[in-house]
């Protein structure tokens, strides 16, 4: 029996439960809410670690000068507004009343300098601000100043970023840390506190609501923007890896929420009426077929070029989350769908006929020689394994001469960064995936560059491609970021840094008492028991 | 006695250090990155190598072993990677979720399997007999995680008796701590029913021909007395064995049953250690296996001449 096939039995066990056993009716019981998140809490630093599970603690426990909301406008958060001075180049942010840490000391503007500082050492959005900052210093306790070498009006889209380390606002003490070393404590001053002497690391964590916290006071409820309105005392992480194990307890009420049940579970999950399915991002994750552009076979532009007749998006698609077409995009490009820089330039080569025929012509045009390619992937991340399962069969049919390493993920992620050839233990090629914050536009979108040894693993060195990037920052206007963002697209199947091969929807399930969840990540404000 | 316990306990010393020098030259070789696992997927290789730098991952092995052992020896297992807590503290929070998970599960082990082995041995070639090696056959080719299921399915949904998933700690009272403890308890010690049935009715089997067993019967003694007095004393020694190999063996089955129902114990503090590449918690973890390990082996030893007054040391 395959472990699919257990997974699966496992979870129509829980499908039999008709009532719920242990969700005991208590008012207390009303004000806790358990899940079981994506993966374990391993680390507190958001800056340290881009891990999305880090974030996402992030999110519960600090907060942002600027939120973005779904449409991925920045609006004020922890600001209460800014003005721009001399011509954009002099930006001052005042922090909105009533900000307080949860040790209890206010929120300062050096807190905010600090944190700022810390992150954009590490952010790739950051650092472009970093770039262009002069000096970021506190005018007084209320108010920080950005002196610009020119105006940046991403500025405030950057502060607001919600994806791959935000800009998080941390007491001084701590964010003056070096951004390469782990901060120890998770002192915030977000809508929840972190329970320190709860939290047990791959067993459960533990948040309260944070008594002190002042939600601004206009607009709604819309990604990290709005009011954080908080409708539960305690939020509880439940750390489950068995999905057969997850999905009997949220069935039986043990669990409220189950953020990432695999594919086979949510069907199973969809027959029972206590539990709801919903995609937790409106936007799609992408996933990407990464060429290492050191070595052959794939440092031939050519060659990464014969692969595109044989790509079918739906095929990588489907093996992650089954055969419903509302749950994937099969014409995606390089960015993600649904967003401003969304585009179909040159995606004939992706939407056309497909043809392994047609790419194994273009491979002998190429001077395909033989030479042995290695594909790297995961067993044990649902996404990444099943792409590399595809490919694999992929380039088998395109008749390379294929070495195909399947290991853990803790292996792969180590061998994507040897720039050896594959004789000496590198890689030619590799799946993953990404969110949708970050293929949303150039500036935390790292697979697309082209800055050679700076560059994502795969190393593409792509001069046209950091050029328009570059002019997408000084882009005076969302017109002229999309004809940009044309541009890049062009360039980029062009050259094919990496090919897309598909977006799908992260789906998440919920108890079906539970309203009000805020999309796009696994937020806690918002939402509450009806 | 006690000359032996004492040799026996420094005999340890060697012992863990060949186990010290063994797991950290195999995780040293092992591939895996913990820098690139904790940079995570948006992070550039240079992100990376500073992380790696930052952990002391990029020095020598005999520098890092050399540091390891001399923390070791002032009795610090050392820090988590990823957590930053004291791995003494990790292995602290998850120590009694495994240590409850073995106590119920040899309870329920000893209490149901010796008493089946000894009425099979009693009962050679009835039905009763045929029924406990039946159940043992079964109790060995059924996996831990599909006993564990079918439980959960029979328990804990249909029959709403039983949590599905969790842990209690002692703490919060007798009954919450052993409720999510009986079925995984139950699907653990399937396997090990199995063994100690089997290996004690094979042990009473012979010992049941013993002349002095004869001399019993026709002394008069009631059968209660010959079996569970005379006989199971004598061959208590290979049960007591058995019992102590499938208490290391219960660790290795820990892992599956605590991922099955969601406790938080040492197995699955180990895997999830293995599969980040949490070096220090590895070690950790495997040091003290293994210092169980010889401590389980010296209390078996020991209990020998509980049972067989020949055995002295």
């Amino acid at each position: 029996m395959l472990r699919r096939d257990l997974l699966r039995t496992g979870a129509a066990i829980g499908g039999a439960a008709a009532l719920p056993s242990f969700a005991i009716a208590q008012p207390a019981q009303n004000r806790v809410l358990k899940m079981v998140p994506q993966a374990n809490l391993t680390s507190l630093d958001p800056v340290w670690t881009t891990a999305n599970i880090t974030r996402n603690h992030g999110h519960m426990i600090y907060d942002t000068l600027y939120g973005l909301d779904a449409q991925f406008r920045p609006q004020p958060q922890m600001a209460a507004g800014h003005v721009s001075e001399d011509g954009g180049r002099r930006i001052i942010i005042t922090l909105r009343d009533g900000l307080k840490f949860h040790d209890g000391t206010p929120v300062l503007a050096k807190d905010a300098v600090a944190s700022v500082s810390r992150w954009m050492k590490r952010n790739p959005f950051g650092q472009k601000l970093a770039s262009l900052t002069d000096s970021l210093t506190a005018l007084d306790d209320k108010r920080l100043q950005f002196n610009l070498k020119r105006p940046f009006p991403l500025l405030f889209a950057a502060l607001g970023q919600v994806s791959n380390s935000p800009a998080f606002i941390m007491p001084e003490r701590l964010a003056s840390t070096d951004a390469f070393t782990q901060i120890r404590e998770a002192v915030g001053s977000g809508p929840f506190r972190f329970k320190a002497d709860e939290y047990n690391s791959g067993s459960m964590v533990v948040y309260t609501r944070n008594a002190d916290y002042v939600p601004v006071s206009t607009g709604t409820p819309s990604l990290t923007a709005g009011p954080k309105i908080v409708n539960f005392d305690r939020v509880e992480w439940h750390i489950i890896t068995d999905a057969a194990t997850a999905a009997a307890a949220i069935q039986t009420g043990e669990i409220d929420w189950y953020e990432q049940p695999p594919p086979e579970i949510q069907q199973l999950l969809r027959r029972n009426r206590n539990v709801k399915i919903e995609a937790i991002d409106p936007l799609p994750l992408t996933g990407i077929l990464r060429f290492n552009h050191l070595h052959a076979p794939f440092n031939n532009k050519k060659m990464r070029q014969a692969m595109l007749p044989a790509i079918s998006q739906s095929d990588f698609m489907q093996a992650i989350v089954g055969t419903d077409p509302a749950n994937f995009n099969a014409a995606t490009g390089f960015f993600t769908p649904g967003t401003p820089m969304a585009n179909d330039a040159a995606m004939a080569a992706l939407t056309g006929p497909r043809s392994i025929d047609r790419a194994k012509a273009l491979m002998q045009e190429a001077g395909y020689a033989n030479e042995s390619m290695r594909l790297i992937g995961p067993t044990d991340i649902l996404a990444p394994s099943a792409m590399t399962q595809v490919g694999a069969d992929l380039v088998r049919r395109m008749g390379f001469n294929a070495d195909i390493v399947l290991t853990d993920w803790g292996t792969t992620v180590q061998r994507r960064t040897s720039r050896e050839p594959v004789s000496a233990g590198g890689w030619s090629m590799l799946f993953t995936a990404f969110s949708s914050f970050d293929f949303a536009n150039p500036a935390a979108h790292f697979p697309l560059r082209g800055n050679g040894a700076g560059a994502w693993f795969g190393w593409p060195s792509i001069p046209k491609l950091e050029e328009l990037r570059d002019a997408w920052f000084e882009a005076p206007d969302v017109a002229a970021e999309q004809r940009l963002g044309r541009e890049m697209q062009e360039v980029a199947m062009d050259e094919l840094p990496y090919i897309p091969v598909g977006a799908y929807l992260s789906l998440t399930a919920l108890r079906s008492n539970l309203s009000g969840r805020v999309p796009g990540l696994a937020l806690y404000w918002g939402i509450k028991r009806d | 006695m006690f000359a032996y316990i004492v040799r026996r306990v420094l005999a340890t010393i060697p012992v863990m250090a060949i186990v010290a020098l063994f797991v950290f030259s195999l995780l040293y070789i092992a591939p895996g990155d913990p820098a690139a696992v904790i940079a995570g997927d948006q992070a550039t290789p240079d992100d990376v190598e500073r992380i790696r730098a930052s952990l002391g991952l990029d020095r020598p092995y005999l520098v890092r072993f050399g540091a390891w052992v001399w923390d070791i020896a002032r009795g610090d297992l050392g820090v988590s990677i990823f957590t930053n807590l004291p791995v003494s503290t990790m292995i602290q929070q998850r120590i009694e979720p495994t240590l409850s998970l073995m106590i119920v599960t040899l309870i329920l082990a000893i209490t149901v399997a010796v008493p089946m082995g000894v009425v099979a041995a009693w009962r050679q070639g009835t039905t009763i007999d045929r029924a406990v090696m039946a159940f043992a056959v079964l109790g060995f080719s059924v996996p831990v995680f599909v006993v564990g299921y079918m439980l959960a399915y029979i328990f804990a949904l249909e029959l709403d008796w039983l949590p599905v998933q969790g842990y209690t700690p002692f703490s919060r009272g007798f009954w919450p701590w052993l409720q999510n403890l009986i079925l995984p308890a139950i699907a653990l010690g399937s396997v090990y029913i199995a063994l100690i049935a089997r290996i004690t009715r094979a042990t009473m089997l012979e010992v049941l021909q013993q002349d002095y067993i004869r001399t019993a019967k026709a002394k008069g003694l009631g059968q209660r007395a010959i079996l569970f007095v005379h006989a199971l004393k004598n061959a208590a020694v290979p049960i007591i064995t058995i019992i102590g190999i499938g208490l290391a063996g219960l660790i290795g089955g820990a892992v599956v049953t605590e991922s099955v129902f969601a406790i938080p114990g040492l197995g699955r503090l180990t895997v999830d250690a293995i599969l980040r590449r949490d070096y220090p918690v590895i070690q950790g973890v495997v040091l003290l296996f293994s210092f169980v390990y010889v401590l389980v082996n010296l209390a078996i030893d020991l209990a020998y001449t509980l049972f067989d007054p020949r055995i002295r040391y």
